[in-house]
């Protein structure tokens, strides 16, 4: 028993406080995007979550640039850019993808000069991978209280929309009808939805963040129908996901072929895609019965 | 910047210009930029992974970017499409994360990869270039006219009986062909830009479909010789270049059509 504990939980994973650290982080993170995710899901806006997360990019690079935590970056550039999207019509459904590829396009260009100026700047050279992919074990404990804060801004925005949201959400004619400030209400989901993607992109990566916004909460909907169990179930698939993840991440230290570890991102997002197949089947089981 | 190692990049990007408007064209017409975004975006990984095992990028390239858009078109088959696309994006890109953690590379390769490099054509990409790109052009022409209906108006497509699933897949065939080849000039991360900007400018001043579809090429080649020609000189990506002047002809139509508008009242 205890060689098979070891072996599934190699020397020092819970001594080790890197591994506490990501945990931490990867828990709360999974928490706020698999709840803001649900939404994300029901309002069909996964392309706005993924673009927000790829924009995010050129921020957590310019603060790379300007010497300032990438998660300030991050948030900064992700509600900017939610603002502009806003602006140029993605409330609509028409032409919202477009509208949203338009902002991404030039987002993710101006963060290809930031890149670039940073690794032509400043010789270490990890900034492109660090970013875009994420390093959860690279992580900084004193970012956790700013990581939770901003966390509970975008779940407090939730929280406090939460019936009208569900409403647009659902039905956008009928919150229009019932007087709603329909509009409002999806500017300031936009606003939480940037907050958790920057999150996200924190600690899986720019380009992945989508995965624990859209995956947990997409598997948890194909389980069941009720918003309010949906929310839950996402949350718990997206903190299973982490856990796992930073679990195999760590094991992995000691797999072929180079012996220094996968990348973290690699198995939350295989594991979350796994997760949402399975529903799937699941779902389309029970829709025959 | 017209001399040797130059003009295989003006080739191809002239391809690429071409190319990417014409397919474009059609992305936006569909209203499917989240899929062009996602199948170049995720063929990063075949290209992390053909470099790691040191067989030719565009072969990895165009494994990802099929497999990609069938996983999207099966997946998407029941259930919410831009989920689907979402989920086949970031499992291929975290594939490319392990690629990257597996192999030795340094980091200017990757950047050049996701961002585009107008120095990265070597001669033995331009014939594949050309044959992707000639294969591009003929599907696309074959498909023209059941794209066309089943774009416009799906339920006019199937009531002559074309699938629309099997227009989708064939579709999204195509973007994976035309990303295969793009990839190399622009970068994985910017090659919808030029699908999804001059075509959405060109829109904006006409609604005829073949007018519509020169003046994308017209856009697209502009901003890519441009992207390239201010690449050479600053040295930044091209990618940056050919993403903010993708977006700027954008808003120069929607400006354009909102006055017309105001004109006309």
């Amino acid at each position: 028993m205890h060689a098979v504990l070891r072996a599934i939980f190699e020397p020092g994973f819970f001594t080790s406080s890197l591994v506490a650290l990501a945990v931490a982080v990867g828990t709360l993170v999974a928490i706020v995007a698999g709840v803001i995710g649900v939404f994300t899901v029901l309002r069909g806006q996964s392309f706005a979550g993924e673009a927000l997360g790829d924009i995010g990019a050129a921020g957590g690079s310019s603060a790379y640039l300007a010497g300032i935590p990438a998660l300030w970056g991050f948030v900064g550039v992700a509600v900017a850019a939610a603002g502009v999207m806003e602006l140029i019509g993605i409330q609509r459904a028409r032409g919202r993808d477009l509208a949203t590829g338009v902002v991404l396009g030039a987002g993710f260009g101006l963060a290809a000069l930031f890149l670039y100026l940073g690794t032509t700047y400043d010789n270490t050279t990890g900034a492109t991978v660090t970013i875009l992919f994420g390093s959860i074990f690279a992580l900084n404990s004193s970012i956790l209280p700013l990581l939770a804060l901003l966390g509970a801004i975008a779940l407090g925005t939730i929280v406090v929309l939460y019936r009208p949201l569900l409403l647009s959400s659902v039905s956008s004619e009928l919150a229009a009808a019932r007087g709603l400030p329909v509009r409002l209400i999806g500017a300031a989901y936009l606003f939480a939805m940037a907050v958790a993607v920057a999150l996200s992109a924190v600690t899986i990566g720019a380009i992945l963040s989508t995965a624990l916004l859209v995956g947990p909460a997409a598997t948890a909907l194909q389980l069941t129908r009720r918003p309010g169990h949906a929310i839950v179930a996402a949350a718990l698939i997206g903190i299973a996901a982490m856990w796992l993840g930073v679990l195999l991440a760590y094991d992995s230290y000691y797999w072929p072929p180079l012996r220094h570890g996968w990348p973290v991102s690699f198995f939350v997002v295989t594991l979350i895609l796994i997760a949402y197949i399975i529903s799937r089947t699941v779902g389309a089981r029970r829709a025959v019965r | 910047m017209f001399s040797g190692f130059m003009v295989n990049a003006w080739i191809v990007a002239t391809i690429v210009a071409v190319v990417g408007a014409a397919v474009g064209f059609f992305v936006v017409l569909r209203g499917s930029a989240f899929v062009a975004h996602a199948v170049p975006n995720g063929s990063f990984a075949g290209a992390a992974g053909a470099s790691l095992i040191g067989i030719n990028t565009i072969i990895g390239l165009g494994i990802f970017s099929l497999g990609g858009a069938l996983g999207i078109g099966l997946l998407g088959r029941r259930g919410r499409h831009d989920v689907a696309t979402a989920l086949t994006l970031v499992f291929m890109l975290g594939l490319g994360a392990l690629f990257l953690s597996f192999s030795v590379e340094y980091a200017p390769e990757i950047f050049s990869l996701l961002f585009g490099e107008v120095l990265g054509i070597s001669s033995n990409e331009l014939a594949p270039t050309v044959g992707l790109a000639a294969a591009c052009m003929i599907a696309l022409a074959l498909l023209y006219r059941p794209l066309l209906l089943s774009s416009v108006l799906p339920e006019g497509g199937q009531a002559r009986g074309l699938s629309p699933f099997r227009i989708e897949i064939c579709f999204l065939v195509v973007v994976a062909l035309a990303t295969t080849m793009t990839v190399p000039v622009v970068g994985t991360a910017l090659i919808f830009s030029v699908m999804i900007g001059p075509p959405a400018a060109a829109r904006a001043f006409t609604v005829r479909p073949y007018v519509a579809i020169g003046l994308s090429v017209a856009i697209a080649l502009v901003v890519v010789w441009s992207g390239i020609a201010l690449s050479y000189q600053t040295n930044w990506p091209v990618g940056f270049f050919v993403g903010v002047m993708s977006a700027s002809a954008y808003a120069l139509g929607r400006t354009w059509a909102f006055l017309r508008r105001r004109g006309a009242r």
